[in-house]
């Protein structure tokens, strides 16, 4: 194992982590502020990414194919929101789950009748197809814009959070919907604008991982569950928490995968590491959250009820 | 209590039909020689059983399990894995997946249940994945593609390779489970699960231990979803990781509410919606014009979306309920 490939591995992670990271951070509050559960959130992310490909297929130009995706969810994640989940605020969370899982059934269907069944391809543009040398080793420039960008957005969320009039109801709502409710503040829009902003921040995450993953229906579901699995471990409603534990599971999932199966190797025979190498690397993030949650149900950062 | 009443009021008829023309489908196939149709029934019997275990603790207990697609895999897996090494009877494949899968449930279970809301829906799920992905790891079973069963189980005399067989051993099962729920539901235990359902802190308070009990519950539950995997092994010869897929979680949890939540005979009419819907749409046609049918063979998941927002969004009792609701004549 050379320090380049670990390096490289680690910065997998990292961008992988952003990824995650811009995904949960709208769920969580969704989660946290609503109460509700939104299993189509992976739909969303898909979403944009189909609008990326779409509009970088016309335009050929990677940031307004970016900006569409994101302008798409909005309008999308603001759509769905007034049409079918703002009528199941006040329900139990089996409904949320039917419902929710009903939509993505949905919206693949959609994806496939309007770009068809097989995986599309986002190219890039020529300034983002190089490699940069950083210590010795070599990495793709766009990794790095993708992990800049995400870096960026999550300090970006960070002010708006705690330093914005916006971002203290949004925390109040965390906290306790029905006071903020109580002292005159429309709590139905600040609901609307999180889904909304959420569902953005998805489409974003969807285009940024377009050029890496390939487009195609259902990739919001096993991203979902990945998501579900930082939020659940970083604390429900907090986005502190989803940052921190999105970095975590992006690292502990991709060096894992990497590291495992070479580790066994030397310890057990290659057929034994060969067989139990990938299984174990892949369910590295679920034995994480369960430790994490048999120890503390409410994740690694609670956000406090009062 | 008015929905109590109106439940009893009808408690008889719908049960009975749908027993009924469970039992005399296959006798139906034959008749007319589609023998498919049994086929079909058999499919609808094994996911009503699943989600009939699934109801235990959803529909009576209000956990929200959504890795139980965990245990129809345990069940499957235990028949493709042994018949791969030669085993057949039936009895083994049963004694090896109930005591595997109890295992399972117990130490799953107690970590589970240590969560409540939303964190337990998602650490279920968190569960089902790593067997999942543990399916997709046994190289030497298959891995990602599966298992393919060679010998399927034999119970003494029964053999579970004759179709009719495995309908109506499917169908036995149903029954004596349908029937074991209905007298534990109504039972102390299950008085005690509906009463942490309505509210868990009084329940506490009253000095029940709630866990313990929430927990002989799940691994129950557990159990019944073990059986549908042993039978669904049998039915499809085959064994696959997709079988412990989160969307085949999902899809009980979408049985039970379609039905009828808390309802002992919800599960069965929720499953039997569900597939005649699905083979509605994929293999017999509506007669559409203009290719109209191959589009929807080729989209129909969109629609049984769409249903399924559309049942969450409007009927609050499942399509059982809301007809017991109508017919008692309170529909709330």
């Amino acid at each position: 194992m050379t320090w380049a490939l670990l390096a490289t591995q680690l910065l997998n992670g990292l961008q992988l982590g952003v990824l995650l990271f811009l995904l949960s951070a709208g769920l969580t509050l969704v989660l946290g502020i609503m109460n509700f559960v939104n299993l189509a959130h992976g739909s969303l992310y898909m979403m944009g990414a189909y609008f990326a490909a779409a509009l970088y297929g016309r335009t050929e130009s990677f940031l307004l194919a970016a900006i569409g995706a994101l302008a798409g969810t909005l309008a999308l994640g603001a759509t769905l929101e007034r049409l079918v989940i703002s009528k199941l605020y006040q329900r139990d969370h089996l409904d949320q789950v039917m419902a929710t899982s009903g939509l993505i059934l949905v919206l693949n269907e959609v994806v496939r009748i309007v770009w068809g069944v097989s995986p599309m391809f986002i190219g890039l543009p020529e300034a983002l197809r190089k490699t940069v040398t950083v210590m010795g080793f070599q990495y793709p420039a766009y990794r790095f814009l993708v992990i800049a960008v995400g870096l960026l957005m999550g300090a970006g969320l960070y002010l708006l959070i705690h330093r914005t009039v916006v971002g203290m109801l949004i925390r109040a709502g965390a906290s306790n919907a029905p006071m903020v409710s109580a002292l005159g503040v429309n709590i139905g829009r600040i609901n609307a604008l999180v889904f909304a902003a959420g569902a953005g921040l998805a489409g974003v995450a969807g285009a940024m991982a377009a050029p890496i993953f390939s487009v195609q229906p259902g990739m919001g579901e096993s991203v979902l569950i990945q998501v579900l699995v930082v939020i659940v471990t970083g604390g429900v409603g907090s986005v502190r928490g989803a940052f921190y534990a999105a970095l975590i599971v992006g690292v502990v999932d991709t060096i894992g995968r990497v590291l495992l199966p070479s580790l066994l190797g030397q310890l057990f025979e290659s057929s034994v590491a060969q067989a139990a190498g990938p299984a174990l690397g892949s369910i590295l993030i679920y034995l994480m959250m369960a430790v994490v949650l048999a120890v503390r149900p409410k994740g690694l950062f609670p956000v406090k009820h009062g | 209590m008015a929905d109590h009443d109106n439940y009893t009021r009808t408690r008889w008829l719908a049960p009975a039909f749908v027993v009924a023309a469970l039992a005399l489908l296959p006798v139906a196939a034959h008749w007319t020689g589609q023998t498919y149709y049994q086929v079909i029934g058999t499919r609808i019997m094994v996911f009503a059983l699943a989600a009939a275990g699934l109801n235990l603790i959803l529909g009576f207990g209000a956990l929200v399990s959504m890795g139980h697609a965990l245990y129809l895999g345990v069940g499957a897996y235990s028949v493709a894995i042994l018949s791969h090494y030669g085993v057949s009877s039936g009895w083994i494949h049963l004694a090896t997946a109930l005591a595997i899968s109890t295992a399972c449930a117990f130490v799953i279970g107690a970590v589970c249940l240590r969560a409540t809301g939303v964190a337990f829906i998602m650490i279920t799920l968190a569960f089902a994945q790593m067997f999942y992905f543990l399916a997709i790891g046994l190289r030497a079973f298959g891995g990602d593609e599966g298992l393919q069963i060679s010998l399927r189980s034999r119970f003494g005399p029964l053999d579970l390779s004759d179709a009719t067989t495995l309908y109506y051993v499917a169908f036995a099962v149903l029954m004596l489970t349908l029937v074991a729920m209905h007298r534990l539901v109504h039972a102390r235990f299950g008085l005690l699960l509906r009463g942490v359902k309505n509210n868990e802190r009084r329940m506490r308070a009253l000095g029940f231990p709630v866990r313990r009990y929430q927990l002989v519950a799940y691994v129950l539950s557990a159990l019944v979803c073990t059986m549908a995997g042993l039978l669904l092994a049998n039915l499809t010869r085959f064994a696959s990781p997709s079988y412990m897929a989160w969307n085949v979680s999902g899809e009980l949890i979408v049985l039970v509410i379609l039905g009828g939540l808390g309802t002992v005979i919800g599960p069965v009419v929720g499953a039997g919606v569900w597939i005649v819907l699905e083979e509605t749409l994929t293999s017999f046609g509506l007669g559409l014009p203009n290719d109209g049918d191959a589009w929807m063979r080729e989209h129909w998941l969109g629609f049984l979306g769409l249903l399924i927002v559309w049942v969450a969004l409007s009927m609050r009792s499942g399509l059982y309920g809301s007809l017991v609701r109508r017919r008692g004549g309170t529909e709330r």
